[in-house]
This record gives C-alpha cells, sequence and structure tokens, in this order.
C-alpha cells in the first residue's frame, strides 16, 4: 500500500530558512505559511531542490477570510518521492491583492489562476493571460468574495411610448 | 508570383457538433493548419462553488453529481471522502465496497461514453457510439437498481451510502462482468485495429511526459504520456489496497495511446469489481452514528479519488458550522486543458477535433 | 408479344406505344413523345431514388447501430422520407445577409443538374436508355467534374469560414480524385473496345470486376472521394466543419443538395454495375431488375462503410489519392493495355 505522505513542515522549513532566509511565515502541522513576496523563490526552491523535487501541482486555492486576508493553498506533490506538502501564502489585507503568479515554475497553476482571478478578484502579476476565464468581460465584482452581493439589473423600461387601447 | 494568404480565425463552438457541450475553441488557421488556438469558457458555469458554501454537507453531495455529469458516483466518491476527512467519520466495511465498486463501473460508463464520442469526432458514423451507449445502459441500469437514479446518482453519503444494494443487484452485476468483457474485445478489434482510426490518431497531439507533468494533467492523459500515476495505487484510498490490478500507461502520449488507456482501464475496473463483488461483507452500509447532516470541526481537507477523468480532488474548509466556509473543486477536465494549445498548434484542424475528443472533457466539470 | 415480354423489358411497351402512336400521328410528334417519356421517367426515377435512398441509408445504418431507425411515420416508417421532405420544403430558405446572393441562389440548382443529366447514357437494358453516346463514357465524367464548380459557388457564397474550409477541401479532393477515376475506366474502355455503356456492357461476358479487379479497386475508392462518401467525406464532415460547404443553406435550396448527393450516389452505383458488374445481364430475373438489385448492392456496401470507417484527413486523403491510386491505375493501364495487344 503506496500513500503519499505528507512531508514533515518542520524539517522542510528549516530547510527552507537554510537555503532562503526569512520566507517562512509560520508553520503547522499540516502546512507551511511563507511570505508573499517570497513565494516564487519557495515555489522554485521546492520544485528543484534534490529530495524535494515538487514536480506535480495538485491544485491552487483561494481563501477569502473576511475580513482579514486571502489565502492562497497550494498542494505540492512529488510525484518521485511520493510526498506532499501544503504551502499557504496571504494577502496583507483585502485590498492589496496582487499577488506573484507561479505558471512559470509549474504550468499547472495557469488555469487555476485564471479561475481565481475571474472568481475571487487576486490579480496574479507575471500571468501570461491575465482575462475572465468564466464570467463575461463586463461582469463586476467577484463572486466567491464572502463581500459580493449580487448587482440587481433593473429591468430596462420600455423606450416606446405604449400603444394607448381602442 | 507569389500570392498573399492571411490566417483566418474560427470559432469552434460553443455551438458545434464535436465540442462536447459548450466549449468554444478560437482556432486560428493558415489554410488547414492551426497556427494557434485558445480557449473560451464558461457557458455552462453556474457557481457551484458558491452555491456549496449556502449549503449543508450533505445537500452538496447534489452539486457533485451535476460536476461531471457523466460519472456521479466518483465525484460523490471523492466529496464525501473530504467531509469524512474534515469531520472524522468513520465507514461500514460493506460501505467501502459498495464504493469501490460504484465508483469503477462509473469509470467504466464515462470511458465509454469517452471512446464512443471519440471515433465520432474522428469521423465514424455513430456506429460504435451507439454499441457504447447500449453497454453503458446496463451500467446505469444497475446504478438505477442500487439508488433509483441513473445519471445524478446522489448515492453516497458521509459515512456511507445513502441506502443498501438491494438482493438482486450482485448477480445481476456478475452476469455484467464477462459480458462487458466480450465487449471490451470487440471495441479493440472494431475500433483499435481499424487502419483509419490508427493513422488518424497515432502521432497527433504528442503530450510530452515532461509537459504533462508541468502542466497538472492527470488521469488517462497523464497515463497516456507515460507515467505511471495513479492515485488508487499510489495514494490508496479506502480500500484500493485489497486488490490486485494493473494500471495500464501508453509510451508516445499522442491520441491513440490516451484511447487505449482507456480501454485497458475498463478492463482493470471489471477485474477490480470482480473481486469486489466476491469478497463484499455482509453489516451496516451506513456508519450508524450519521444521521442526517454532519457537523465539522473548524478545519481543512483535501481529498482526491483518481476518477475517470484524472484526479478530482475537493478541498474543504470548515468555519465549525453545518457546510463548508470554502469548497474548491480540483476538476481534472479543467486542468487537463491546460496544455491544449501546445497540443493542437501545428496539426491540421481535423486533428483539433480529435486531439480535444481524446482530452475528454466535460463542461459542467470545466466550468463548475 | 405476350404481358410477359413487355415486363421482361419495358421499353416494349414504349415501342408499342410509339408503333400505335405513329399509326395517326407525324413522325417528328412521336420522336418528341418518345423522347419526353424516356426523360420524365429517368427524372423521375433519379430523384424519387432519393426517397429510397434516404430511407434504406437510415434503416441500414440504423441496424448498423443496434437502433430501429425510422418505424413512425407510415408502416415501417416507408412515410419518414416523405414526412422529412415536406418539413424541409415548408422550411423558410435563409439567405444570410453578407452572402453573395446570385451566386448563392445559382449554387444549388448549378449543383443539381449536373446530378441529374449522367442518367441520359445509363442502360437499365439493352433498349432502356435515355441515349446512347458513342462516347457515353466520357460525358459520364464530363458532367461529373461539374460537380465540383458549384460546391465551390456555394462554399465561396455563403461567406461563411465553416462552408469556405468545406468549398477548399472540396475543390483539392475532387480535382485530385477526378485523375485516377478517370484512369481506372480506361481499362474496361480498352477491354471493351468502345466508349458506349451500352457496347461496355455487352462485351461483358465475364464482368469486369474479375478481369479488370485493380481498375475496379481504384474506381470505388476514387469513386467515394469524387462523391464525397465516408470515410473520404471531408467537404462536409460534421465533426469538424459543421456541414461543410451547405452550412448556410435551408429549406428547398438545401434539399437540392440533397437530391444531388444522393442522386450522385444512385449514379456512382449504376456506374459500378456498368463498368464492373456486367450491368442488366444475369438469369432468369428481368434485365432492369437485374440492374436495380446490383446498383442496390454497391448502395449497400457504401452505407457499411459509412457506418464502420472514420474520415480521413486531408493530406492522408490526398496522398491516397496521389500516391496509391494514381500509380495502381497507370499499372493497371499498362497491363491492360499489354494484355489487349498480346491476347485480344
Amino acid at each position: 500500500m503506496t500513500r503519499i505522505v505528507p512531508l514533515d513542515t518542520q524539517t522542510v522549513a528549516d530547510r527552507l530558512e537554510g537555503a532562503l532566509p526569512g520566507s517562512v511565515e509560520a508553520r503547522t502541522p499540516n502546512d507551511i505559511r511563507v511570505k508573499l513576496d517570497r513565494l516564487v523563490e519557495v515555489a522554485r526552491f521546492l520544485k528543484t531542490t534534490p529530495g524535494l523535487d515538487f514536480d506535480y501541482l495538485v491544485s491552487v486555492t483561494a481563501v477569502d477570510y473576511y475580513p482579514h486576508f486571502f489565502e492562497l493553498v497550494y498542494h505540492l506533490v512529488s510525484m518521485q518521492h511520493h510526498h506532499s506538502l501544503v504551502l499557504k501564502t496571504r494577502t496583507p489585507d483585502r485590498e492589496r491583492v496582487v499577488v506573484p503568479s507561479l505558471v512559470g515554475v509549474w504550468r499547472s497553476a495557469e488555469l487555476q489562476e485564471l479561475e481565481i482571478y475571474d472568481l475571487m478578484g487576486l490579480v496574479f502579476a507575471g500571468h501570461p493571460e491575465l482575462r475572465r476565464i468564466f464570467l463575461w468581460d463586463e461582469f463586476r465584482g467577484h463572486p466567491l468574495r464572502k463581500d459580493y452581493v449580487e448587482e440587481i439589473i433593473p429591468l430596462p423600461l420600455p423606450t416606446e411610448p405604449a400603444e394607448p387601447l381602442g | 508570383m507569389t500570392l498573399e494568404t492571411q490566417p483566418v480565425v474560427i470559432n469552434f463552438g460553443p455551438q458545434h457538433p464535436s465540442t462536447h457541450g459548450v466549449f468554444r475553441l478560437v482556432l486560428t488557421v493558415d489554410g488547414e493548419v492551426v497556427i494557434d488556438a485558445k480557449m473560451v469558457l464558461g457557458y455552462l458555469h453556474r457557481g457551484v462553488e458558491k452555491l456549496a458554501e449556502e449549503k449543508t454537507y450533505v445537500q452538496n453531495i447534489t452539486f457533485t453529481d451535476r460536476l461531471d455529469y457523466l460519472s456521479a458516483m466518483s465525484n460523490n466518491f471523492a466529496y464525501v471522502q473530504a467531509v469524512e476527512k474534515l469531520a472524522g467519520i468513520a465507514v461500514p466495511e460493506r460501505a467501502e465496497y459498495i464504493r469501490v465498486i460504484m465508483a469503477e463501473l462509473q469509470r467504466i460508463a464515462s470511458h465509454l461514453m469517452a471512446m464512443g464520442t471519440f471515433f465520432q469526432d474522428a469521423g465514424g458514423w455513430g456506429g460504435p457510439l451507439m454499441y457504447m451507449f447500449r453497454d453503458r445502459e446496463k451500467v446505469l441500469d444497475l446504478f438505477e437498481m442500487a439508488c433509483g437514479q441513473r445519471l445524478t446518482c446522489n448515492y453516497m453519503r458521509p459515512g456511507g451510502v445513502s441506502m443498501d444494494l438491494p438482493p438482486e443487484f450482485i448477480p445481476e452485476l456478475k452476469k455484467f462482468i464477462p459480458a462487458m468483457r466480450a465487449y471490451l474485445d470487440e471495441y479493440e478489434e472494431l475500433i483499435a485495429e481499424n487502419e483509419i482510426f490508427k493513422i488518424r490518431t497515432r502521432g497527433v497531439g504528442i503530450l510530452p511526459k515532461e509537459l504533462a507533468i508541468d502542466a497538472g494533467a492527470s488521469g488517462p492523459v497523464l497515463r497516456a504520456s507515460g507515467v505511471r500515476w495513479d492515485l488508487r495505487k499510489d495514494d490508496t484510498y479506502s480500500i484500493y489496497d485489497r486488490f490486485d490490478f494493473d494500471i495500464p500507461t501508453g509510451t508516445v502520449g499522442d491520441c491513440y495511446d490516451r484511447f487505449m488507456v482507456r480501454l485497458q482501464e475498463c478492463r482493470q475496473s471489471l477485474r477490480i469489481i470482480e473481486q469486489a463483488v466476491r469478497d463484499i461483507p455482509g453489516g451496516p452500509w451506513v456508519n450508524p452514528g450519521v444521521r442526517g447532516n454532519v457537523w465539522a470541526p473548524p478545519g481543512e481537507a483535501y481529498a482526491h479519488v483518481e476518477g475517470p477523468k484524472g484526479e478530482l480532488g475537493f478541498y474543504l474548509v470548515s468555519d465549525g458550522g453545518v457546510g463548508p466556509y470554502r469548497f474548491k473543486i480540483r476538476s481534472p477536465s479543467y486542468i487537463n486543458l491546460t496544455a491544449l494549445k501546445e497540443m493542437t498548434v501545428g496539426y491540421k484542424v481535423a486533428d483539433a477535433i480529435v486531439i480535444l475528443g481524446s482530452i475528454d472533457i466535460v463542461m459542467g466539470e470545466v466550468d463548475r | 408479344m405476350t404481358v410477359l415480354d413487355y415486363l421482361y423489358d419495358l421499353s416494349n411497351l414504349v415501342q408499342a406505344f410509339a408503333n400505335w402512336l405513329s399509326t395517326f400521328a407525324p413522325g417528328w410528334v412521336v420522336y418528341w413523345v418518345v423522347g419526353l417519356i424516356a426523360v420524365a421517367t429517368t427524372l423521375l426515377f433519379a430523384v424519387n431514388n432519393t426517397l429510397a435512398m434516404n430511407y434504406i441509408e437510415r434503416k441500414v445504418i440504423a441496424h448498423f447501430q443496434v437502433r430501429y431507425g425510422p418505424n413512425r411515420a407510415g408502416p415501417y416508417g416507408l412515410l419518414q422520407p416523405v414526412a422529412d421532405a415536406v418539413k424541409i420544403l415548408l422550411k423558410e430558405p435563409i439567405i444570410p445577409a453578407v452572402a453573395d446572393r446570385p451566386v448563392f441562389l445559382l449554387a444549388p440548382i448549378a449543383a443539381f443538374v449536373p446530378a441529374i443529366m449522367p442518367w441520359a447514357v445509363i442502360p437499365f437494358t439493352p433498349q432502356m436508355m435515355v441515349a446512347d453516346l458513342n462516347v457515353g463514357v466520357l460525358y459520364v465524367f464530363a458532367m461529373g467534374s461539374l460537380a465540383t464548380i458549384p460546391i465551390f459557388m456555394a462554399g465561396w457564397s455563403s461567406r461563411n469560414k465553416f462552408a469556405l474550409l468545406g468549398a477548399m477541401r472540396a475543390v483539392a479532393q475532387m480535382v485530385s480524385y477526378e485523375v485516377p477515376l478517370v484512369l481506372s475506366i480506361v481499362g474496361v474502355v480498352i477491354s471493351a473496345g468502345t466508349l458506349s455503356l451500352r457496347g461496355i456492357v455487352e462485351a461483358q461476358a465475364v464482368p469486369y470486376v474479375i478481369p479488370q479487379f485493380l481498375g475496379f479497386l481504384v474506381f470505388f475508392v476514387a469513386g467515394l472521394g469524387e462523391l464525397n462518401r465516408s470515410p473520404l467525406d471531408i467537404l462536409e464532415a460534421e465533426s469538424e466543419i459543421v456541414a461543410g460547404y451547405h452550412t448556410e443553406y435551408s429549406g428547398f435550396m438545401f434539399i437540392l443538395y440533397y437530391i444531388a448527393e444522393y442522386t450522385h450516389l444512385w449514379a456512382y452505383s449504376a456506374f459500378i454495375t456498368t463498368f464492373f458488374l456486367a450491368g442488366w445481364r444475369g438469369p432468369l430475373l428481368p434485365p432492369y431488375v437485374w440492374f436495380v438489385l446490383k446498383m442496390l448492392f454497391v448502395a449497400f456496401l457504401l452505407i457499411w462503410l459509412r457506418a464502420t470507417m472514420p474520415r480521413l484527413r486531408i493530406d492522408q486523403l490526398l496522398s491516397l489519392a496521389w500516391k496509391f491510386l494514381l500509380p495502381v491505375a497507370l499499372v493497371n493501364v499498362f497491363v491492360t493495355a499489354v494484355g489487349v495487344f498480346i491476347f485480344g
């Protein structure tokens, strides 16, 4: 029976701190949270360092912790070593939403970042083609945000006067 | 004298015979050769992730049916696993077996549709597609027997399944296995040995191994590129460690390999079902501690299954309420499309259709 | 003459009628009346075959695909083609605003006429034919190659990208397949020593499918290409370019294409019957029955292919024509010529 073993976050955090000092923000037994501006470095380190070799980015998720910040969750897997890691990062608040794109590291992020941009409203700097993928271009707002209020578009009144009866 | 030529932009879809729903592919072609491909999505976007935040954990099972509507059982399976992980619910033995049987039957049904429509995309006039519909019908009949629904099954629950198998289910299933085996052999002769089919699909839409991994491809698309990665073996969930089965892989990563991987996977699924039917124990089909809805403590969980289309994952964040705070679907159809441009550029228009068919997307899952 | 004699060859009936007519009418009237009867009968046969072929094709394909096929309208669904024809005829013909109107309107008619013309020389029996041209083979291929132009007219005038792609493919395909098609029949002409279709049938003591097997093979495949039938139907490839050149056509204009397509198909079956399957020749049954039976057999082969095969890609299709069919046809011409020179 083979399983994908979650790596011990303490060891990974130590290695990260050793190679890229000051990149790790916090750590829990399940995940490592890194600084937003160091995200690309950390990602490249995790992908290329022998022994870690996270070659497969499974999923990218954005969670809206209203009213504090957005959190990005990256599920990483190494196909060679059968281990996994949950990498997280946070925006400073809900206003500054420009985050680095990881498309340069894993192509797999391309469509998932588009989805997050569309539905959560995080702007990925460095994404090759940032556009609304699901909703139409004129759509206002980002529905997955917790403070999203459905815009009520009033029914346009008939412009031509109705013909009088009789 | 030189003729002045200019590239033409062609819109394939959203209404087009072979876009598998409402997919729109904007192809720039130079004569017949594709020089650029861009996809436009969202025609079937229903905001499932948002809707699910308003509903309870059990109500959300219904939404998962409607993601990849050709493989509702697998979607149920992935979702209830995520909920169980989040809420810490144990699953009785019999329920695990039932789930595995259902998931594997669903894989067969989904692959039959994939192969049939793929042959149709290659220009076949529906013959094999109708044969596969006929066989898929038998799977759907089995589903109907078990849960009363054929497509949107809504069968699995956190802690088990919604109702026990009826007594006539297992005998019917035992009849189905050898019949399906014979049909699969027939399909291999009829389609995979067809010379025209071979020249249309061999060497077309090659997805190299490195790109497949980098682009996050999963399922048959990944395995056809020669990566032996199947979550049933590589991250054994449920009770898959008790069964003996192989993982078929391709060598080149072209459309033919993707087709053959699907065909072989059906055979392996039959093997799993055979063993599951042999070993299925009695007992409760649902954890008796779970009644109605479930409550989950604050936290997060990611669970995935090897669905027919690839790695289907659910990432749930709980705030301690009756429903998820964040409900994220890692949808294989969507992510498998990442490398579509690389796969189509340089091939002919006719190939672009075949390549799209070989990825096997279901728009309900792509757009969500 | 007994009733059986009349039934054995229907042209005897016309002959008798002409004899009776000439007792009181001048010669030119007889000529015109008999000519019109022949033309009208052939035309009706060709057009009504569309309905028959439609039904046969749907029914046969349905059974290939474990379905029933049409079975609601009329007994065994026999009226289904009629119902469909009425439905299509009642539909509004939509002309795209940007279309090149005169060409767009002319194209279906231009497609229909050359599909009907070859029927003039098809010998159902030694007598049952409108005209026994001494250059019948040449005439047939001349009419066949006319079919390319209306397809291109339709694709170009529609101003639809799918139609344009279909038209481009049509020209590439039909021009390529004309060459092996014509060459494949040269062997038959050499063996028979005549260009008249009646002469060719009369020369076939043994059906030419046996001595001219290579020629038959090339004619069969190249004919599929010329007809745009599956597996060589790239110009209306449904899964790729929707309906190809006739994407924008609807209503009666569409039905003209439909008739043209099926009439071509029947004509093709008739040519294979004439050139390779010894035409009307056969024991016991009346000659025209033999002819139609053989035609049906060829049509069945075509439907069978359609139900089984995926479609070739355009480059594969063209290389099949130029790299395989053409050399084989040339070899066949050479071998036949040498054979006739030595033994004939």
